[in-house]
């Protein structure tokens, strides 16, 4: 029950979500070594980029030995759903200038679904920026220990770290899949881009199941 | 990994989130934009997965290969329907593998 929120209940609750998915940048950091980028690169992208399916989906890209702009247009391709929620939390939290363009930064699948439900513009604004803040410093912090770990380990084969990838996007993609539309949607995707890998340079499998998506949109306009 | 296409799109998802912030709202109630924008995470993220999991490196580029990584993806799955947070599924799907190289 969101009005029955308190804005230090929701300050806790963002905080936890925070601590939570903050941690996990220690597995983006020894997958994006383990694909080939260095300790910087993996830094920088945690610090410019910050969000997580786009980093994960620039590393695997990279890793399968697709080219750097195919990588980066995927990963560009992932980010748009951030352009939705942006639309979204705008008018709850209701910025203007300079802590807009700060704000948007901040703008990523977890910060959005602690915003959403607000039903104050206080109660928004205390659920983005306890969740954003927490995920952005501690999402950084792990992106670094995980790369210095990641690098110290040596080859990722041996200790999995390539399969880790596959089970990172599986769990992104998990909680999506509740729709019957999404799970056909899913497996259309995943089967354009096997009967794909070996026609097309490494990347394009990818961006060609984006296609599937654009034309299941505009067929099925009635869909939930 | 070059630095201009690691910058160009970090700077473009910066981009992307800020146009949500600044646009008119009516842009999103379009009913095809919604869609479209709940498909693609789906769409890229399974198409992600087959490529990560499935795709080798043969003499002549990319090949299908089926190796430790099918058992990694399968213990994640079933990390994911026992409920396991991210990091455990990340964990088992690299402990799956590893160990399946062993044997």
């Amino acid at each position: 029950m969101p009005q029955a929120d308190s804005t230090r209940t929701i300050v806790r609750d963002g905080i936890a979500v925070g601590v939570a998915t903050g941690a996990y940048g220690i597995s983006f950091g020894a997958v994006s070594v383990a694909a080939g980028l260095d300790v910087w690169q993996t830094c920088v992208l945690s610090l410019l980029m910050f969000t997580g399916a786009s980093q994960f989906a620039l590393v695997g890209v990279v890793s399968s030995g697709g080219a750097a702009g195919v990588a980066a247009l995927t990963a560009l391709l992932l980010g748009t759903r951030n352009t939705l929620y942006g639309l979204r939390i705008s008018p709850l939290v209701g910025w203007r200038g300079w802590r807009r363009f700060a704000a948007a930064h901040l703008v990523i699948d977890e910060s959005a679904a602690m915003t959403a439900t607000r039903t104050s513009r206080e109660h928004a604004r205390a659920g983005f920026l306890s969740t954003g803040v927490t995920i952005f410093a501690l999402w950084n912090l792990a992106t670094l220990a995980g790369a210095v770990a990641g690098e110290a380990l040596g080859d990722p084969r041996a200790y999995g770290l390539d399969a880790a990838v596959g089970g990172a996007f599986l769990a992104l993609l998990w909680p999506r899949l509740t729709t019957t539309s999404n799970r056909v949607a899913a497996v259309l995707g995943a089967a354009v881009a096997v009967s794909l890998v070996e026609l097309t340079p490494a990347g394009v499998p990818v961006l060609a199941a984006a296609v599937v998506a654009l034309g299941l949109g505009l067929i099925r306009r009635d869909a939930p | 990994m070059t630095w201009g296409a690691l910058l160009a799109a970090g700077v473009g998802c910066y981009l992307l989130k800020l146009a949500g912030m600044s646009v008119p709202e009516k842009v999103h109630d379009h009913p095809v934009v919604r869609r479209v924008a709940d498909l693609i995470p789906v769409v890229l993220l399974a198409a992600l997965i087959a490529v990560q999991v499935f795709s080798g490196s043969g003499a002549n580029g990319p090949t299908l290969t089926v190796d430790a990584r099918l058992v990694g993806l399968l213990a994640a799955a079933a990390a994911l329907v026992l409920r396991a947070p991210f990091i455990v599924v990340v964990f088992v799907a690299a402990l799956a593998a590893a160990l399946a190289r062993l044997l």
